[in-house]
């Protein structure tokens, strides 16, 4: 048996919904628990550890990552957005948000967080998917509460409810 | 005037928090604290082994680690095995496990030792320098082996029988001797899992200041753990707080206490003067939790021309693991709610609970039931296809009728209490169904897709399912002086938007705002005697108490408000937290009246000083009747005679490719009552997700072990839970409410609805577009690719082969 | 679940890192993470040092010219499935990419990690076997090319080195007249394939002049049969002819008989896909 070698700690900066969060963690510390457990925030969720359930997704640089799948050693230079950075700066919802809160699409709220992130990054790249679509952009994430019917229409009223945004903004302009 | 929110699709209240990420869940919890440890557990690698020396002499050399656990350093309760839950006097031979293991493992995941360290990483690090000797035994895998019994699990059980029950109403096999027609079948169920998306975890943290436990569990039942804790670890009960946080899913298997780490944690927080959290793994849940639905059948059924059933015989195994800390309640539901919507003349059943060296069985959503349902719905198949018959009409030769309540089936319940179904409308219910999915149009369907060579077929499915089982809930609610309504009620919440249904009745119940009403659930300092969260209880019990808490308040409310405004009660209305007299002006809001009930009356707020111009009381008497108490509450429990019995019917069209024998969900229809609905968007949510559970369970997902007694797919990689990409695209729900006799409310349970019919929906349908039987689920394409080779002989199959 | 200790190093130059791997026998490179995490969180593998190359200048590009595709160590699936310009030169890796695993894993794991991983159940070492592409590894001692016939060694097993990265992966353009085609039958959506197919069918006016087939899920290292010969015989059955080279196993998810079922099942299907597509080719 080997005897116990102090583990190297590394000083990592990371960059969370738009904060800088100066924490000190050994290289295996995986991004999900630095997230959770270094920066406090426990939006995001740990259901598997293998990648297969996406309740951990995060975007990175604007794109949903596993964070159960990644080091916070190796996150040092991506602008990292949880849950918690989808709120508008005012407190209100997203529009992704307020789908799920409208089409009741979620129940434990355990999967949420991972299924917020997705979509959010799904409806930038298509702002106006069809059912199958929004089908397709959910696909990776489980959810054990909600069989999916209401996360799909939340994905299709987010759509819409971003439209009204945008139609407002324009006739407001 | 307030619109009554009972019935309404109010949203939840919840979701604010959710979708914000600032749900706290139990792995959330004091995550802040330095001063927070974390453990890991050593788990059996063995099916079967004797432990024949543990050596942690490495462990306490490592850097972070506090404290290591094993059987030999537990005393007192805690060396003694953990408590059996439910004993039944049919379990002649129940067994439980230790909280750590003593001198043998039974299953791989065994808890053996138990780790403290600063973090999770290294409480595993210190977990692999454990060396454990082990003399491996030969495991006992699967029925056929326990039944075989040429090796036991528990030396002192033989056969591995832990338990053998009968129950018989009339005489059954003489009715099936002397039936005109008599069939056979032999059906088989697999094992699976609840596998909510949260694990378990629990934290626990030893105030030394005054000397109070508090445990935060990931559980279906607050009270429960709080009872076990207190006495494992000879605690007062007066020195124990539990508490349910944000729970990410139940499914069933949170209802089992106490978990070994439920213990184990609050001895390490108590021994170590410093909070500690477990938090299961994904892997552990798969090895360490539970498991269900395990079960072989034999049925012997006689009938007559009309399908008629005059004698059914049932016959059954049931594989309960390693141990039966949850006694015999997954087989006891399947023998008695087996009989569905039907009334067998003569019905007997019979089961032996077998002992295999797996995780151990305890109820998963549905409970016994998706395997009576099952079993009856393919025994009404069977004999429709034996006298070409069609199926709708041969179970509508067999239902009870909407006259024949309530219907007594001469049984006895999981809840000790006569099986005798309260209220329902079968064929109602049918014809709704048979409207939803189109059967009478299906051979249309069925040969205008043969013309494209495509194969498809149609099933369905009915069941009831005993819900809202006792012994009871209660409910306190409190209207503080600002308006505002605290509501504890003691079972927990897993999802099910308890905090919003349970608001909407006290808004309507008290005459308030919802938004002044907030619902505190599993929580034993607010609410200490309550059961939990389970068999579909949670609406009927904790709601009727609610609304019976609500009413008492209620009636208190009008009395000092009829005092104050000196009218008659009668004449009183609250709407939206004010009380006034009808056809007048005069009004008193409801916390005006809350400090009217309390003669300590410091003008800390507003409502004080509004109350100042009223005067209620007589000054010759004590400030507090002799039958007053100070305080504007009403507390109150529900306790029902017996289960509300809800019912429903699936049915589901399938396709099965000719060439690859996938198979895919078309369409899946749903008729459900479950009596009056406090909101249908949640009920709805709760088929949905019992609907795609269900698909899980009869396509996808299975426990697969090896001969070795290894779990082959202890991963999300390899356990098959559906995507979007594997449930039904819609599923047409229509609703039936036959309310309930039992409660004030009209309610019967929905939670598990959903899942109930599913294996028996998709074998009937599969079979139908197969023309050949399916006596075993789950079924994956492979399997059906099989089950064609093995009938590649039959008329029908080659007909339709290509 | 959380992985056993190891040391970490993130160097910026290709030089460093490939120093770093020459000096510890037990390291191995960090590229997308998204085979390796699973297996460290699970102490399936537990190296001593991981060796992150995510910050090394210049690997992450995907290039395309009448050659081929070229893919660099940090190209990211997502950005190949997106690149227009491999769509073009090479159709095959897009029909296949669109099957590994989902969008989320796809934006992190990368093309050539995949193919160094080398399980005969993932599709891209399939793609690589069947182009006839290559992998360019580098090390202290120098380049080389390993070409995908001599890259796969067994189950999860490549012909690197310890101390060598892959830093390029070369995929050679669909030929004039050739057409491609892949499909797979999986459990659910995005999980492993139980049987992947893939055809190449290279045409010389309406003469089929080179048909090779690609497996997945059917054999321990990628296989690549070629079934001219059966494809030419009006009685040929290239079905059987391939599966008289692989080797389909039971595994909890599916019978040994039922993926040599699905092979016959497929083949047909690939076979007349790809040379669809090779007829579509010629008629643009």
């Amino acid at each position: 048996m080997s005897t116990a070698v102090p583990e190297e700690i590394h000083d990592v900066r990371l960059h969370v919904n738009g904060a800088v969060h100066e924490v000190a963690v050994p290289a295996r510390r995986l991004l999900s628990d630095a997230l959770r457990h270094d920066c406090g925030l426990t939006g995001t969720h740990v259901g598997c550890e293998h990648g297969v359930c996406g309740a951990c997704t995060v975007l990175v640089d604007g794109t949903p990552v596993r964070s159960c799948l990644m080091f916070a050693v190796s996150a040092v230079d991506a602008e990292i957005t949880t849950v918690e950075g989808l709120t508008e700066a005012d407190g209100s919802l997203s529009p992704v948000q307020q789908g799920f809160s409208d089409c009741h699409g979620l129940q434990c709220g355990f999967c949420t967080p991972g299924f917020l992130t997705t979509i959010t990054a799904g409806l930038r790249d298509n702002p106006d998917p069809s059912e199958d679509e929004a089908r397709e952009m959910i696909a990776g994430n489980l959810c054990r509460c909600t069989g999916y019917q209401n996360i799909v229409k939340s994905v299709l009223r987010a759509s819409e409810i971003q439209r009204e945004i945008e139609r407002e903004r324009g006739g407001t302009a | 005037m307030t619109t009554k929110l009972f019935g309404a699709k109010v949203p939840r209240v919840e979701d604010q928090r959710f979708l914000r990420g600032q749900g706290r869940y139990v792995d959330d919890l004091l995550h802040d604290d330095p001063r927070l440890l974390h453990a890991a557990v050593l788990r059996s690698p063995h099916a079967h082994a004797r432990i024949v020396d543990i050596d942690v002499s490495d462990v306490l050399d490592l850097d972070g680690v506090l404290a290591v656990w094993t059987w030999e350093d537990l005393t007192g309760p805690m060396a003694e095995p953990l408590p059996l839950l439910i004993p039944h006097p049919a379990l002649t031979e129940g067994r439980t496990q230790y909280a750590l293991a003593k001198d043998e493992v039974n299953y791989v995941g065994e808890a053996i030792a138990f780790v403290v360290a600063v973090d999770r990483y290294v409480a595993e690090d210190a977990v692999s320098r454990i060396r454990v000797d082990y003399e491996y035994l030969q495991p006992v895998v699967g029925i056929a082996a326990a039944r075989a019994a040429t090796r036991l699990v528990h030396d002192d059980v033989p056969g591995n029988v832990g338990a053998r029950m009968e129950q018989e109403n009339g005489d059954a096999r003489a009715a099936i001797a002397a039936a005109p027609h008599t069939l056979h079948l032999e059906l088989d169920v697999e094992r699976s899992a609840c596998t909510p998306m949260e694990g378990r975890g629990t934290v626990a943290r030893w105030d030394p200041d005054t000397s109070r436990l508090t445990v935060w569990s990931s559980t279906q039942t607050s009270t429960g753990v709080r009872g076990c804790v207190a006495a494992k670890l000879g605690l007062d009960l007066a020195k124990v707080d539990v508490i349910t946080p944000d729970v990410g899913g139940g499914f069933g298997v949170k209802v089992v206490h106490p978990w070994p780490e439920e213990l184990l944690v609050p001895l390490a927080a108590m021994t170590l003067g410093r909070p500690v959290k477990f938090t299961e793994d994904r892997r552990e849940h798969f090895i360490s939790s539970a498991h269900e639905r395990a079960q072989q059948h034999v049925v012997d059924v006689g009938f007559d021309d009309d399908g008629r059933v005059l004698g059914l015989n049932v016959e059954f195994w049931h594989d309960h693991g390693a141990y039966t800390p949850y006694g015999l309640i997954v087989p006891i539901i399947t023998s008695t709610q087996l009989l569905g919507p039907y009334k067998p003349q003569n019905y007997r059943v019979v089961f032996e609970s077998l002992y295999t060296n797996t995780v151990i069985v305890t109820p998963y959503r549905g409970a016994g039931r998706p395997q009576g349902c099952f079993v009856m719905e393919r025994t009404m198949d069977a004999i429709a296809a034996y006298l070409g018959k069609d199926r709708t009409e041969v179970r509508s030769t067999n239902f009870i009728q909407p006259d024949e309540f309530p219907y007594e089936h001469g049984l006895v319940f999981q809840d000790g209490r006569e099986l005798t179904y309260d209220s329902g409308d079968y064929p109602a219910s049918l014809a709704k169904l048979k409207e939803l999915v189109g059967w009478d149009e299906f051979e249309d369907l069925r040969a205008e897709m043969a013309a494209q060579g495509r194969r498809v077929g149609i099933g369905l499915a009915c069941y009831v399912e005993g819900t809202g089982v006792g012994p009871y809930e209660g409910a306190h609610v409190h209207v503080e002086t600002s308006g505002k309504v605290k509501v504890a009620t003691g079972l927990t919440t897993q999802g099910q938007g308890h905090q919003t249904a349970f608001a909407q009745i006290v808004a309507d119940t008290l005459g308030v705002r919802f938004e002044d009403v907030e619902i505190t659930t599993g929580d034993t300092r607010k609410m200490p005697y309550a059961v939990g969260t389970f068999a579909s209880r949670a609406a009927v019990m904790s709601g009727s108490a609610i609304h019976l808490a609500a009413l008492r308040a209620r009636e208190k409310a009008l009395r000092i408000a009829a005092e104050a405004l000196e009218a008659s009660e009668d004449d009183l209305d609250i709407v939206d937290g004010v009380v006034s007299v009808r056809g007048t002006d005069a009004t008193i809001d409801l916390g005006t009246v809350a400090v009217l009930s309390n003669p300590l009356r410091y003008a800390f707020d507003e409502a004080s000083k509004a109350a100042t111009q009223f005067t209620v009381g007589d000054p010759g008497k004590p400030p507090v009747a002799e039958d007053d108490e100070p305080g504007l509450e009403g507390k109150d429990f529900y306790s029902p005679p017996r289960s509300t019995f809800a019912n429903g019917m699936h049915a589901v069209i399938v396709e099965t490719d000719p060439e690859t024998a996938e198979i895919t969900i078309l369409k899946y229809a749903v008729v459900h009552d479950c009596g009056h609905l406090i909101n249908p968007m949640i009920v709805e949510g709760q088929i949905h997700g019992g609907v795609a559970q269900g698909v899980g369970g009869a396509l996808y997902e299975r426990m697969v072990y090896d001969d070795s007694g290894q779990l082959l797919n202890a991963s999300f990689m390899d356990f098959l839970m559906p995507y979007v990409t594997e449930v039904p695209t819609s599923i047409d729900i229509d609703h039936l409410e036959t309310p309930s006799p039992l409660n004030p409310l009209g309610i019967k349970g929905a939670g598990e609805a959903g899942v109930i019919p599913s294996a028996a929906v998709f074998a009937a349908a599969i079979e139908d577009a197969e023309g050949f039987p399916i006596t075993a689920m789950p079924i994956s394409p492979s399997e059906l690719f099989a089950l064609r080779l093995e009938h590649a002989d039959d008329t029908h199959a080659t007909a339709l082969g290509s | 679940m959380k992985p056993a200790p190891f040391a970490y190093l993130r160097p910026s130059t290709l030089e460093e890192a490939l120093a770093a791997l020459a000096g510890e026998q037990g390291a191995k490179v960090l590229a997308g993470g998204q085979s390796l995490v699973p297996l460290l969180s699970m102490r399936l593998a537990a190296p001593s040092m991981l060796v992150d190359i995510n910050a090394l200048p210049g690997l992450g590009d995907v290039t395309c010219d009448a050659s081929g595709v070229r893919v660099g160590a940090l190209a990211r699936h997502a950005e190949v499935l997106a690149s227009v310009a491999a769509a073009e030169v090479q159709p095959l890796l897009a029909m296949a990419l669109s099957h590994v695993a989902h969008p989320t894993i796809r934006n992190r794991g990368t093309t050539v990690g995949s193919l160094v991983h080398a399980d005969a159940a993932a599709e891209m070492p399939m793609v690589l076997q069947l182009l006839g592409g290559s992998v360019d590894v580098a090390s202290v001692r120098g380049r080389r090319t390993i070409p995908a016939a001599e890259l796969f060694a067994g189950p999860l097993e490549s012909t690197l080195a310890h101390d060598e990265i892959a830093v390029e992966a070369s995929f050679p353009a669909l030929p004039a007249g050739a057409g491609v085609a892949f499909q797979e039958i999986a459990r659910r959506h995005g999980d492993y394939a139980l049987v992947g197919v893939a055809a190449l069918v290279e045409t010389d006016g309406d003469d089929v002049t080179r048909v090779r087939l690609g497996f997945v899920s059917v054999s321990d290292v990628p296989v690549v049969v070629d079934v001219t010969d059966a494809v030419r015989d009006p009685a040929g059955d290239p079905a059987a002819r391939a599966l008289a080279e692989l080797e389909p196993a039971d595994d909890i998810h599916a019978t040994a008989a039922y993926r040599a079922h699905l092979v016959k099942v497929l083949v047909p299907k690939v076979l007349a896909a790809a040379t669809d597509h090779a007829r579509q080719g010629k008629d643009a």
